[in-house]
């Protein structure tokens, strides 16, 4: 086996046991960017020298016996709207190309407090927005299970990194399934947690309301480990919340005995490609099997979730991203020196089709006139949403459904329709609506070959939970033992 | 006028903070641009904003004190407009759950008491500032970003004002109880207090509200008063003509004193307020609220009501106490020492605590006679008479004794003592038998005389009072 084949558990045992060096971790995954990742495109930059660097410093540190962190010597991806101190942080974007941070966001300073070590940022959809890392201003990013598909998005970058082995773990963010869609398309594990869980402080913003940072895995048991590093209130984000961490790792594995696991109807209506219902149903009878109790519910307000999600995320995008107008850190229009002009001409040069369209989707919602139709009843369904899955939790501890209607789709196929590539979020929103978490664990392949993600849905703060039932799902289904042949 | 005139304002006053609203940066004034920056005011992406606490309260305490209605669950929104001076281009502010609603402020105008209605006050972001090049044809600008973020209160009333002595009136009471309670250091010069006004014309009597014209950037409080007496005029010609108001915003410029339009309602802003989702709601708890009502000292209006009722003070002059809330505490320092002395202590600092302090520039803090030396020295009057005591006043502010002391170093205690002061008359009236003749003859000026000679011979300390009885006496006694 490979060492860039790892996953973090194993990897940071073998450092810390000596087995191996951090070093040669680092050269491993390296030689396997510089390999293939010009047919995936899921780097947006690679730290070659940097990484290197830091795992020398790594590997003194254990010759000198010096304690070390949970992911010591362990090379992470991390999704490019995280800001990382001096580094170009693009979000995807012309708009940031240059932009250079002078701060790190928390969540990297938690991953380099534990040791591990920063080995790229990765591609996604512009500024988030988009479900298929095709809306880059760096080229669409490539599924390592079939070139021809999408990886999913919009962390698509961290995803098919992950999978096609060309980083040990990897960081992503989750506004409305945009790391669970891409871990399902890829075959890898993420978990997205309850909003609050993770700082968002130095996360670039998409709809604040919904953001959420989120770890990838290429087992449960390393989503459980970056959770455990990732977690915890952060005075610099006040919509973090101080709420007890469990250890997730001593959860992982126990019985799920006596379970009572809701599958709610709206998950498997029409739209949906056979061979998911048929793979997450399968999935479902295992769980059945090791002693959880399955029943069928239903909640139906989430019917409205596409198009209150839209308006609330559309509405957020078009103040979060009015800050971008060529004065200070974006791109700045080369046509024009008049004020006014050169405002609208850097953001029409800047940002690309989509985040236009939702940037004038969200300031016609937040208009005059149209905010208590809009904006206002987005909030009201989103009440709604939430209330029916708060309902669900007094009787079920999990609910579970596909992540996607389809596995990946073909590069191209979607991009120029976005009513349809909207409509491949509808299984992943309404849990960003609700702020609820979730995980996404692969349950199988596609006719074609493609992989498939279940989805275990829980209530605020029960993410110990879902980690638990998807360590015993993998663990009775050795799902994560297919990797893509790339 | 043949119109009534109608008048709302906005004040805007900077919080008195050691940091920025939500961030750690300083707020100090004056500082080299764009010195007191972070990512977080700044705006770059990906930063947060995190509620300063202090900011928070004070703005809680201001809209206590203005009476009104508090929210008890608050929350911020965020207001659109693209400017570069707005690192986000969107302000952090409120609208739909303002801190503070419906309150009022009481003021007196002209002996009577009015009572202006506030619509709301809640709080803000400061923006940054743009600096323009002085050469006239420098093809830049340039921001600075000190102040972007500094805490700013908005106050807002209700359009209640009549005439612009009420709105100088207001203006003024509303800034005493800003530095009343301590929330703003409202300094004018450093754009601590700011203003914008809206004006509008109806014919008397009418209920209909007129087009308003709202006038922004009113950076003094003579600036307020002369750009509403200039609407005044030109609005009123305008309707003289059978012209129409139009609803617009109004800049004004303080060199050519004139007001010019900014823009009309056609091109008004529509912020797209909506709530900010990067700060959690806000709960104000009773508590908190009962706290706040507690901490709020006894507010100008009042206190001024209070010296007049208890402590036999004119009205006038309790008006000149409490406008600096320092001099009216130090006024209440002395009355606690001395209270049957309230009103005389109250002369003694309006008429001389006062002269001194404007002309060495002091605060009343500061100045070299305490409560408790001015309370002697009114104490200490009786046995030295008014004219020493101000003399004694006097050598306080420079040498910073206490009176007592100063009276027994220099002797200045006043001869009572009748027969002693008796001697004294004899004398006098038989070295100056011209004046007594004169006074024989009913010329008042000859007594007066008379005592001046007798003040000479006793240094100024005899008692004046007893004096003239004596003189009186014994001249009367002679003319017989």
């Amino acid at each position: 086996m490979k060492l860039y084949e790892h996953a973090i558990s194993e990897t940071v045992e073998k450092i810390k046991t000596k087995e191996i060096k951090s070093c040669e971790v680092v050269q491993s995954i390296l030689e396997r960017i510089d390999n293939i990742d010009k047919k995936l495109n899921a780097f947006i930059t690679v730290f070659h020298d940097e990484s290197v660097d830091r795992a020398k410093y790594i590997d003194q540190k254990i010759k000198n016996g010096k304690p070390l962190g949970a992911l010591a010597g362990v090379p992470i991806a991390i999704k490019d709207n995280i800001c990382l101190k001096n580094k170009r942080t693009t979000c995807g974007s012309k708009m940031l190309e240059n932009y250079c941070p002078p701060y790190s966001a928390t969540v990297i300073n938690k991953l380099l407090s534990e040791d591990a070590i920063i080995i790229g940022k990765t591609n996604m959809d512009e500024f988030s927005q988009g479900s298929s890392a095709e809306t880059s201003y760096f080229g669409a990013t490539r599924n390592p299970w079939n070139l021809d598909r999408v990886p999913g998005g919009t962390s698509g970058g961290s995803a098919a990194a992950l999978a096609a082995n060309e980083t040990i773990g990897s960081i992503g963010s989750d506004t409305g399934g945009s790391v669970r869609q891409p871990a399902s398309f890829c075959g890898v594990v993420a978990l997205k947690p309850t909003y609050g869980r993770i700082s968002r402080y130095g996360l670039i913003a998409y709809a604040s309301s919904l953001d959420t940072i989120a770890p990838f895995g290429k087992t449960v048991k390393d989503c459980a480990i970056l959770m455990q590093v990732l977690s915890g209130k952060d005075t610099k984000d006040s919509t973090s919340v101080d709420e007890n961490v469990p250890e997730y790792e001593k959860l992982m594995g126990n019985s799920i005995k006596q379970m009572r696991i809701g599958l709610p109807s709206e998950y498997f209506s029409d739209g949906i490609c056979p061979d998911v219902k048929e793979a997450v149903l399968k999935g479902v009878k295992v769980l059945e099997s090791l002693g959880a109790v399955i029943e069928e519910t239903s909640l139906p307000s989430l019917k409205y979730g596409i198009p209150a999600y839209y308006l609330t995320a559309t509405s957020e995008v078009s103040s979060n991203l009015a800050r971008y107008m060529g004065i200070h850190h974006s791109h700045r229009s080369k046509k024009t020196k008049d004020l006014i002009e050169s405002f609208k001409t850097s953001r029409a040069e800047g940002f690309g089709p989509e985040v236009r369209r939702r940037i004038i989707l969200g300031t016609y919602a937040l208009s005059r006139g149209y905010y208590d139709q809009y904006y206002l009843k987005a909030q009201k369904v989103r009440t709604l949403i939430m209330n029916e899955y708060l309902n669900a939790f007094k009787k079920y501890d999990v609910l579970i459904g596909p992540v996607s209607p389809f596995p990946a789709f073909k590069l191209g196929e979607k991009i120029n329709d976005p009513l349809q590539m909207y409509l491949s979020d509808i299984y992943t929103i309404t849990i960003n609506m609700a702020g609820i978490p979730a995980i996404s664990i692969p349950c199988g392949l596609s006719s074609q070959g493609l992989p498939i993600g279940m989805q275990i849905i829980g209530k605020h703060f029960d993410e110990g939970k879902l980690l638990k039932i998807a360590s015993v799902y993998e663990k009775n289904c050795n799902v994560s033992n297919i990797i893509p042949n790339i | 006028m043949k119109y009534e005139v109608v008048i709302g304002l906005e004040t805007h006053a900077e919080l008195d903070t050691e940091s920025k609203l939500f961030c750690g940066c300083s707020t100090k004034f004056g500082s080299e641009p764009n010195t007191q920056t972070c990512p977080v005011c700044l705006g770059l992406p990906g930063v947060l904003p995190v509620m300063n606490k202090k900011a928070f309260g004070l703005s809680l305490k201001t809209a206590v004190a203005l009476h009104c209605e508090i929210n008890q669950f608050t929350n911020f929104d965020r207001k659109s407009y693209y400017y570069p001076d707005l690192p986000k281009n969107y302000q952090t502010s409120q609208n739909y759950f303002n801190i503070g609603n419906n309150g009022y402020v009481d003021m007196v105008v002209d002996g009577e008491e009015r009572r202006i209605n506030i619509h709301n006050v809640h709080l803000e972001e400061e923006a940054g500032k743009l600096v323009h090049p002085e050469a006239s044809d420098a093809n830049y600008s340039l921001v600075d970003f000190n102040r972007a973020g500094v805490p700013l209160l908005e106050i807002v009333t209700q359009p209640d004002m009549r005439s612009i002595e009420e709105v100088e009136n207001y203006m003024q009471t509303l800034r005493n109880i800003l530095l009343y309670i301590g929330v703003s250091d409202c300094k004018m010069q450093e754009g601590s207090l700011r203003f914008e006004a809206s004006i509008s014309l109806r014919e008397h009597g009418s209920t209909v509200l007129g087009n308003r014209v709202e006038i922004k950037n009113l950076n003094s409080m003579k600036a307020v008063l002369k750009v509403l007496a200039y609407e005044m005029t030109r609005q009123s010609s305008l309707l003289d003509d059978g012209k129409e108001i139009l609803l617009e915003t109004r800049l004004w410029d303080d060199v050519d004193a004139v007001s010019r339009r900014m823009r009309t309602k056609e091109d008004a802003h529509d912020y797209r307020y909506f709530p900010e989702p990067d700060l959690v709601p806000f709960w104000i708890n009773q508590e908190w609220i009962d706290e706040t009502e507690t901490a709020i000292p006894e507010l100008p209006v009042c206190r001024r009501q209070r010296f007049v009722d208890e402590l036999s003070v004119s009205d006038y002059d309790a008006g000149i106490l409490t406008e600096d809330k320092s001099l009216a505490d130090y006024f209440e320092e002395c009355v606690a020492i001395s209270q049957e002395s309230s009103k005389e202590l109250s002369n003694w600092i309006i008429n001389d605590v006062l002269r001194e302090l404007n002309e060495q520039k002091l605060n009343v803090q500061d100045f070299v006679i305490s409560p408790k030396m001015l309370t002697e020295l009114v104490e200490i009057k009786p046995t030295i008479g008014s004219s020493i005591a101000k003399e004694v006043f006097a050598e306080m502010v420079n040498t910073g004794k206490s009176a007592p002391v100063i009276v027994k170093e220099k002797d200045l205690t006043q001869m009572d003592d009748t027969s002693e002061l008796n001697e004294i008359v004899v004398k006098v009236i038989e070295d100056n038998p011209k004046a007594v003749e004169d006074y024989g003859l009913g010329k008042k000026n000859a007594l007066a005389f008379l005592i001046g000679q007798t003040m000479k011979i006793t240094k100024g300390k005899a008692n004046p009072k007893i004096l003239t009885e004596l003189f009186k006496q014994r001249l009367s006694s002679i003319s017989k």
